[in-house]
């Protein structure tokens, strides 16, 4: 079994890390530090964590205000509340005036689980990748989270990070290197190429070793900079096999799924399925059953290239 | 009393300048614009730390538009202070210009935060209060928030924050002219008792006219010696005020006025005299 690693963990750890080196990082929370995994910066440096309560607007402002005064603000809530209840301060506040405010989203998806529809955000990626001047991250695993984390504090402007609850498989060695907009091939393929993001890397890999076991070569490529996306390595992938299958634990509509389309109709037009949330919301049960039911699977992941191939 | 003599003329030319702004854009926000004339007149050239050769200097005093439909006053004063040449107003909401229908801080000098949409100001000048304080610097966060804006949600979450982390460092006026879009506030909806409402927040509540320098400063002078809580300055002004036909009426919240009607204002208001 692999090593497991909730992104929200890494993410915490990351932060603690940053905090040592950057005395201008400063953390900001909505009193969900524990579970958003801030709680370990604010061990750590006391008088730089800011709890404002249960008010996401807020959240949003104030470590808007500290940006302008040259403070480096991470702010952290579900990623339900992040993107969905701030949209607008995040649209106003941060993104017009390009101010360098970090927004770390935990819970993402549905392997919020038991918690249900209302704390799991599958828009998340379509809003904040519609927004001027916003970085869009998505990381895959432990590792590269913390990547995600360190390359997000060195850039000068707002970035959006996805984070989940769940622990999952480490698919990155330690010396893995992220670097802001590069998508990664993680296995040569010819005949199909499987893109995907955040927790679903795994599973498309899994994929990728049940299709080679049917004599199909699928590339997998993990994008998990959702924005600015890597155009060359799709349009690569897309002169290179026979179709595109894109996985995202995310709604199929404006996410990863969304932003590889409309590099294909622009660049290389080719077949392409998605497999994702399908314009419905979740509900509560276990995240690893969630999934399953929802089609976020290895087998649906197999079936959707071979629809693909028998084109 | 001190003698105002020099701030009511720098005051009378802000006004005459949000007349001839706004009858050139042809569209923008005069009535919460002229009621806000002496607070920001009083802050800018007088009380703040500013330099205009050097906008973002970081031991500036800071001042965030939260109501950022009354853009005119504030490029008005700005213009006046010599943050940019005074040609830009007449640009003011047209294409290719630098003064945009609300304030861009990344696009105009000495502008210290993008606002328009209500309530985010108040919460972003925390943010600035509470870098000042991390880093022991003494420069002081001053915010214009609108009556009507207190109905926006943001604006008591910032209430709250800004108390629980003692910002002392950060003085808000709110600009109580009473009226919004749809009415008077009290008919669109009601947020009285406003002062009461700050006491219960933690915040050190102060009553003026927003129209008086002697009683601005005096409220200046008791943010700063007020320690451990945020100070709010509830300012009692006239929407329009100093244009006769304007004074008091909503309709004049989000309207230009027209040659005509900004001549006779202007005629009213005495005409642009420099001294």
């Amino acid at each position: 079994m692999a090593n497991m690693i909730a992104t929200r963990d890494a993410y915490g750890e990351a932060l603690r890390e940053l905090g040592n080196k950057n005395k201008d990082i400063v953390v900001l929370d909505a009193d969900l530090s524990g579970s958003t995994k801030t709680a370990l910066f604010k061990e750590a440096f006391p008088e730089r964590f800011f709890n404002v309560g249960i008010a996401e607007q807020n959240l949003i402002a104030t470590a808007a205000g500290l940006a302008t005064a040259g403070k480096i603000p991470f702010a952290s809530t579900f990623a339900v509340f992040a993107a969905g209840r701030a949209f607008e301060i995040i649209r106003n506040s941060v993104c017009y005036p390009k101010l360098n405010v970090k927004i770390a989203a935990t819970h993402a998806g549905l392997t919020v689980g038991e918690d249900g529809a209302t704390h799991q955000a599958i828009e998340d990626l379509s809003l904040m990748r519609s927004l001027p001047n916003m970085v869009v991250l998505s990381p895959a695993d432990g590792i590269e989270a913390k990547q995600c984390i360190y390359k997000a504090a060195e850039y000068n402007g707002p970035v959006y990070i996805r984070l989940g609850r769940s622990k999952v498989p480490v698919v990155f060695d330690e010396d893995y290197k992220f670097e802001i907009g590069k998508g990664v091939e993680l296995v040569e393929g010819k005949d199909i190429t499987l893109i995907a993001t955040g927790i679903m890397v795994e599973k498309a890999l899994r994929a990728a070793e049940g299709l080679e076991k049917e004599g199909i070569s699928a590339r997998v490529i993990n994008i998990s900079t959702i924005k600015p996306i890597d155009k060359d390595i799709i349009v690569k992938a897309a002169k290179e096999t026979k179709g595109i299958v894109t996985i995202e634990e995310h709604s199929i509509i404006g996410g990863l799924g969304s932003a590889v389309a409309e590099v294909l109709v622009e660049n290389h037009p080719t077949y392409m399925e998605r497999v994702g949330v399908e314009d419905t919301f979740g509900e509560s049960g276990d995240g690893g059953v969630l999934l399953e039911k929802y089609g976020l699977s290895v087998s649906n992941i197999m079936d959707k290239a071979k629809r693909i191939l028998s084109k | 009393m001190g003698n105002y003599s020099s701030l009511e003329n720098t005051a009378k030319n802000i006004r005459i300048s949000i007349i001839d702004m706004l009858k050139e854009a042809k569209s923008g926000h005069p009535g919460g614009s002229l009621s806000a004339v002496e607070i920001l007149t009083a802050l800018y050239f007088k009380e703040m730390k500013v330099d205009p050769q050097n906008p973002n200097w970081a031991d500036r005093d800071r001042f965030v538009l939260s109501k950022g439909h009354a853009a005119p006053v504030l490029y008005a004063v700005l213009a006046e202070k010599g943050f940019f040449p005074k040609e830009e107003l007449n640009k003011l909401r047209k294409i290719d210009a630098m003064l945009q229908g609300h304030p861009d801080m990344k696009g105009t000098p000495g502008v210290d935060m993008t606002t328009g949409s209500l309530g985010q100001g108040l919460a972003a000048a925390n943010g600035m209060a509470l870098a000042g304080k991390l880093d022991g610097k003494d420069y002081r966060v001053y915010a214009l928030i609108g009556d009507g804006e207190c109905q926006e949600g943001i604006i008591w979450e910032a209430a709250m924050l800004a108390a629980h982390y003692k910002l002392d460092n950060i003085t808000v006026f709110l600009d109580h002219n009473g009226l919004q879009i749809d009415g008077a506030n009290e008919e669109v909806m009601d947020i009285e008792p406003i002062d009461e409402k700050f006491k219960s927040f933690g915040w050190h509540v102060i009553k003026i006219d927003g129209h008086s320098f002697d009683q601005i400063f005096k409220s200046l002078e008791e943010a700063k010696n007020t320690k451990g809580k945020p100070t709010i300055v509830i300012a009692k002004t006239v929407k329009g005020k100093g244009v006769s036909f304007m004074e008091d009426v909503a309709g004049w919240h989000g309207k230009a006025p027209n040659e005509e009607e900004a001549l006779k204002a202007i005629e009213e208001l005495g005409g642009r005299k420099d001294g």
